[in-house]
C-alpha cells in the first residue's frame, strides 16, 4: 500500500490529536504520493498546524501514526527529515543576520550544500534582489517570508514539502511566484501540503483537500 | 554533519559579534562582582588571598548562569529551533555545537580575565595558572549541565528564576572541586587530584549532556 512507481509517499493512519481538553480531529486518513498536492483547510483553531507538524514529526499525535514509504516516521528519524522541507508560521530568520546568510544557514541545516551563487539566484527568484547583504532586521514582514520561502527555490532535492500559510504577508508577485515553485515542485514529482486561506493556482496531477471542522 | 556543525558554531558566534553588548554584560558582571569584594571586606592581604579562589568561582558560576536563558531563547521564538529539530544533523550534535559557541562567548572570556582579577585579592602569581585551568575546566561543565535547565525551562513564564533553581544545586560539585583545586594547591597539596576530577567531569558532561538537553528541546518544542 502506498508504493507507488518507486517514490515514497506519506500515509496518515487513524491520526488523532487532542491539545489540552480540546479534541481538535480524530480518525484522520490520507495518503499523499508524489506529484499530489494537498490543501489543508479549515477555520483558524480547527488545528491545521498540529496536523503539518504531526506530519513533520514535530508534534505526537495522540493516537495513530505518519508513515514515509510505509515506515513509521518516529523509526525514520533523520531519514525522513533529510527528505522533508518544513516551512512553518515562524520564518526562522535571524534579524542580525542578512538573508543571504540566513538562506545559507537554513540550508546547511537541512544539509544541503549551496553554493554562493545559488544562494544569490534564490533570492533573485524571489525578488530579492538588491537585499542580499542587509541586515535582515530593517526588511519588512513580507520581504522576511520571502526569505524563508527562498528556501524552496534550492529544495529540488526533497520529495515532500509542507508548508504552513506561505502566502501570509507577500504581494501579489510573491504569491505568484511561489506558486510557481511548488507548481514545479510537483510537476517533478514532489509531494506538497499546505495549508492557505486562498485559492491557490497549483496545477497537481491530484488535488487533495482536507477540511477540519472547529469542534 | 561536519559542515553543520561549523555552520552552527559560525552562525552564533557570529551573532554574538552583532549583538556584544550582551557578551560584555556577561563579562562586566563577572569583573564588578569580584572586584565588590576586595572593597567590601578592607585590606586583609591574608583572608583576601584565602577566599580569591572560592569568590572568583562563585561570580564565575553566577556570571554564567546569567547568561543561560539566552542559549536557546532566540531559536526558540523565531523558530529555528525546529528547522534544528528538522535538521540533517542528529540534535545531540547540533546542540553540542551550540553550547561550544555559548562558552566562547560567556565562558572563555571569564577564563582569560580571572587572573588579572585574582592580582586585586594578592593572590601567589605561581597558583594563577592551577585557578585558569580550574575554571578552563570548570566552565563549560557550567555550559553543558546549564544547557539541560535552559532547555526544561524553555517558554515557560518566569523561566529564569526557574532555572536558577534548576541549574543552581547542579553547580554545586563544580564549584566545591573547582575551587578547591586553588586552594589545595595554596596549601602545598598540588591541585592535580581536583582538576583531574574536572577534567572527567567535563568528559561526562560533554557526552552525555547535549543529549539530554536534546530530549528536553524535543519536549519543549511541542
Amino acid at each position: 500500500m502506498g508504493k507507488k512507481t518507486g517514490r515514497p509517499s506519506l500515509e496518515a493512519v487513524d491520526l488523532h490529536c487532542t491539545r489540552g481538553e480540546r479534541r481538535l480531529f480524530g480518525a484522520l486518513n490520507f495518503t499523499l504520493r508524489g506529484g499530489d498536492l494537498l490543501r489543508v483547510g479549515g477555520a483558524n483553531g480547527s488545528g491545521k498546524t498540529s496536523l503539518l507538524r504531526i506530519a513533520c514529526g514535530l508534534l505526537e499525535p495522540t493516537r495513530g501514526e505518519v508513515r514515509w514509504g510505509g515506515e513509521d516516521i518516529r523509526r525514520l528519524q533523520e531519514e525522513f527529515r533529510r527528505q522533508l522541507v518544513y516551512i512553518g508560521h515562524a520564518d526562522a530568520i535571524k534579524d542580525d543576520l542578512t538573508p543571504a546568510e540566513n538562506l545559507q544557514v537554513a540550508c546547511t541545516l537541512a544539509g544541503v550544500r549551496a553554493l554562493r551563487e545559488q544562494i544569490g539566484e534564490a533570492l533573485r527568484r524571489l525578488g530579492l534582489a538588491g537585499c542580499e547583504h542587509l541586515p535582515t532586521r530593517v526588511l519588512s514582514r513580507g520581504q522576511r517570508r520571502r526569505v524563508a520561502l527562498a528556501r524552496l527555490a534550492l529544495s529540488e532535492h526533497a520529495p515532500l514539502w509542507v508548508l504552513d500559510e506561505p502566502f501570509t504577508a507577500l504581494d501579489a508577485a510573491a504569491i505568484d511566484c511561489v506558486q510557481g515553485l511548488i507548481t514545479e515542485h510537483v510537476s517533478r514529482g514532489g509531494a506538497a501540503m499546505l495549508t492557505t486561506h486562498l485559492e491557490a493556482q497549483i496545477a497537481a496531477a491530484a488535488t487533495l483537500r482536507i477540511d477540519l471542522e472547529a469542534s | 554533519m561536519m559542515a553543520a556543525l561549523r555552520c552552527v558554531i559560525v552562525r552564533d558566534l557570529l551573532l554574538a559579534a552583532r549583538r556584544s553588548s550582551d557578551v560584555l554584560t556577561v563579562l562586566l558582571f563577572f569583573v564588578i562582582v569580584v572586584s565588590l569584594f576586595p572593597l567590601g571586606i578592607g585590606p586583609d592581604p591574608s583572608l583576601l588571598r584565602t577566599i580569591a579562589p572560592g569568590v572568583i568561582w562563585v561570580a564565575a558560576l553566577l556570571a554564567s548562569m546569567l547568561a543561560l536563558q539566552r542559549m536557546f531563547a532566540s531559536d526558540h521564538t523565531d523558530g529555528t529551533l525546529e528547522q534544528m529539530l528538522l535538521g540533517a544533523t542528529p540534535l545531540g550534535m547540533t546542540v553540542a555545537a551550540k553550547v561550544f559557541a555559548h562558552w566562547v562567548v560567556s565562558g572563555l572570556p571569564l577564563v582569560l580575565i580571572s587572573p588579572v582579577l585574582a592580582l586585586q585579592f594578592d593572590f601567589p602569581q605561581e597558583l594563577l595558572g592551577v585557578l585558569a585551568l580550574s575554571l578552563a575546566l570548570g566552565t563549560p561543565v557550567l555550559s553543558l549541565i546549564g544547557a539541560i535547565g535552559a532547555a526544561l525551562t524553555l517558554g515557560l513564564r518566569g523561566g529564569g528564576a526557574l532555572l536558577s533553581l534548576l541549574v543552581l544545586p547542579l553547580y554545586v560539585p563544580v564549584l566545591i572541586i573547582g575551587a578547591g583545586s586553588a586552594d589545595a594547591a595554596a596549601s602545598g597539596l598540588g591541585g592535580h587530584a581536583q582538576i583531574l576530577l574536572l577534567g572527567a567531569m567535563l568528559v561526562f558532561a560533554g557526552a552525555f549532556a547535549p543529549w539530554a538537553a536534546a530530549v528536553a528541546l524535543r519536549i519543549s518544542a511541542e
